[in-house]
């Protein structure tokens, strides 16, 4: 039950994650879960409220703490470092460059109010230090920058403040803005969920664009219809676990788990078919 | 999915549910099928009306007349205001012109001046410090800042401010050295250290920052979480967090209370008069208990305050305007820009309406 690789070029953004637990206080939130998804990959996380699905994005680039188990990217350990028999816990100016290879598109945005679109893009690449590479110009990030709008269909917009923006084209710049620094990995926390069912396809659309990119993807979404175009690994999660995992075709047509088909049969239109 | 129809059939079809459509050429047919078919257009018989056109009749603005009848009542008390301060002579007004720009009053409203940008700046820099202080982790910095802020804001100023100018006598000596031991760097009688000027600067700047690191401490914590969240998660190093995501949007929040804050202290100089130092109210104070003439050289001293506070204000506004960026979707015009539209639309065309 692994992901399958659909861009056979990637060679970048393999994620791993291993025996992760995190708590908050008496609760457990995650109860270790295990995941592969290999470098171009798309995994979807689908699963009911509460289960631990926003938790488990935010250990991947460590805007949460993980309490036992480890993930990494091509190898490398996220958050820590190995020094003898030791896991280090990285300064803060470590954690950051390891998160400029992560991008991370949240729920309710996020854009920065107080600056234009074309800022919110193009701040990341001036101030970030990005392992291996210098950070770039203004002028090369503005440039940069209008070209990733232009990629999201919001080149005309770049002047515009987020409130000036409607919901959709919101989201969009937050995707351009997480493009910003070329990271290997994408991570979608409900992009859609805080928009009106009419602008869900714009955004729809661009990460479906990206799928196909070779950039590794994992995706929080309520879209069912969407984590089956999209997906190569469709991920189930129930109460901080990892209920069961395969192809879109297996998951959502033949689950094994009966808290799986449960599930779907709460939230699948009854005509939902592979 | 725009609807591409005119205002005119939109009203024809606001009566009625819009038929849904398939979102994508992906979308599923078995969802579009779910979705209820439209209802019958005529089923209100708003659709079939022809709009009726409204465009040669003239407009006539509502009207408000306990609006005007408020307005006259206020002008009338205002006027009865200004026809008294004007008339009525014990109020002196030669002798206000006469002392207004006079050169001792002159250097205490300077001296006023210099109290309120040092202690100002000082104090805003130091409760800057003291808010992130407060804010950090560190358990001994929060209760450090917290004891400051608790000490400086129970005690009246006017204590301060003597405890300060009479420290000598508390301390004779201030020294710097390494604590413990006979070393010592520098040693200077208090006295000569503290003077009138550096006690009132010390009394006003520690109990200003007292003050504005609960403000700016306010303006940080009204900054939404996500942003940091958002700024760490593309890796934008801590102090440009803070410099170029949180302190700009924490601003909104802190400039009407500060400039608050600055205002009083303006006016709040005036407690030095307890250490007889000659700003301006207490050159005033001098001046009336030579002359005697209390009323007129009080009003002195309240224009200049009022002049002030003008200014500050008016700096205010394109302050908060300036920070007001993107927090409301279209920056509304300033006073200027309003009159040269007020001018360029009615000069122009009187009584007409533009739609
Ligand atoms: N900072 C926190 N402190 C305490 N509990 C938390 C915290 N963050 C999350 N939780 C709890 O952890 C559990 C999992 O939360 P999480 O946000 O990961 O769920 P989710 O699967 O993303 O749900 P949803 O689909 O509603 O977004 C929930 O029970 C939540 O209450
Ligand atoms: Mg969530």
């Amino acid at each position: 039950m692994t992901a399958t690789l659909s861009a056979p070029t990637a060679t970048r953004g393999l994620v791993e994650i291993t025996g992760v637990r995190k708590s908050f206080g008496a609760t457990e939130v995650l109860k270790g879960v295990s995941l592969t998804v290999e470098p171009g990959g798309v995994a979807v996380i689908v699963g009911p409220s509460g289960s631990g699905k926003s938790t488990l994005l935010r250990t991947i680039n460590h805007l949460e703490k993980v309490d036992g188990g480890h993930i990494t990217i091509d190898g490398q350990l996220v958050g820590y470092e190995i020094r003898g028999d030791r896991l280090h816990e990285l300064r803060e100016k470590e954690i950051l460059k390891q998160r400029t290879e992560i991008g991370m598109v949240f729920q309710n945005f996020n854009l920065f109010p107080h600056l234009t679109a074309l800022e919110n893009v193009a701040e990341a690449p001036v101030v970030a230090h990005q392992p291996g590479k210098a950070r770039r110009s203004r002028e090369e990030a503005r440039r940069r920058g209008l070209e990733l709008l232009d990629r999201v269909g919001l080149k005309d917009r770049a002047d515009a403040y987020p409130r000036q923006l409607s919901g959709g084209q919101q989201q969009r710049v937050a995707i351009a803005r997480a493009l910003a620094l070329d990271p290997k990995i994408l991570l979608f926390d409900e992009p859609t969920s805080a928009l009106d069912p009419e602008l869900v396809n714009e955004v729809l659309d661009v990460i479906r664009e990206l799928a196909t990119s070779g950039t590794t993807l994992i995706i929080v979404t309520h879209e069912m219809g969407f984590a089956r175009d999209v997906a190569d690994t469709v991920v189930f999660m129930d109460q901080g676990q990892i209920v069961e995992q395969g192809t879109p075709r297996d998951i959502f047509s033949n689950p094994q788990e009966p808290r799986t088909r449960s599930f779907f049969s709460k939230v699948l239109e009854p005509a939902f078919n592979i | 999915m725009r609807w591409p129809v005119s205002s005119a059939t939109r009203v024809a079809q606001s009566n009625q549910p819009q038929p849904a459509q398939p979102q994508s050429e992906q979308a599923l047919p078995e969802q579009a099928a779910a979705v209820p078919p439209a209802a019958p257009p005529d089923k209100t018989g708003v659709s079939a009306r022809i709009p009726a056109d409204y465009s040669s009749y003239r407009v006539v603005a509502a009207r408000h007349p306990w609006r005007w009848v408020g307005t006259a009542v206020v002008a009338l008390g205002v006027l009865a205001v200004a026809w008294s301060l004007a008339t009525n002579p014990r109020w002196e007004w030669g002798v206000v012109a006469q002392w207004f720009t006079a050169q001792s009053v002159v250097n205490g409203l300077v001296e006023t001046l210099k109290l309120t940008a040092i202690s100002g700046v000082l104090g805003f820099v130091l409760g800057f410090i003291l808010a992130l202080m407060r804010l950090s982790a560190s358990p001994l910095l929060v209760s450090v800042s917290w004891t400051f802020s608790w000490i400086f804001r129970s005690t009246p100023l006017l204590v301060q401010m003597l405890l300060w100018y009479n420290l000598g006598y508390l301390y004779e000596k201030i020294s710097l050295g390494i604590p413990f031991t006979d070393v010592r760097f520098f040693e200077v009688q208090t006295t000569t250290l503290i003077s009138q000027f550096a006690a009132a600067v010390l009394g006003l700047t520690l109990n200003q920052a007292a003050y504005s690191a609960e403000i700016i401490r306010g303006g940080i914590l009204s900054v939404d979480q996500g942003q940091l969240e958002a700024a760490a998660a593309l890796g934008i190093p801590a102090w440009r967090r803070s410099t170029r995501i949180v302190l700009p949007q924490a601003m909104r929040a802190i400039l009407p209370t500060a400039f608050n804050e600055i205002i009083g202290l303006v006016k709040g100089t005036s407690i030095v008069y307890v250490l007889a130092y000659s700003e301006l109210f207490y050159t005033v104070q001098v001046i009336y208990n030579r002359t005697q003439q209390v009323l007129p050289l009080l009003l002195v001293a309240t224009l200049w305050y009022i002049v002030i506070t003008s200014v500050l204000s008016v700096f205010q506004y394109y302050i908060e305007r300036h920070y007001s960026k993107g927090a409301v979707r279209n920056l509304p015009l300033t006073p200027l820009q309003k009159a040269r539209k007020f001018f360029a639309t009615h000069a122009a065309v009187p009584n007409r309406r533009n739609f």
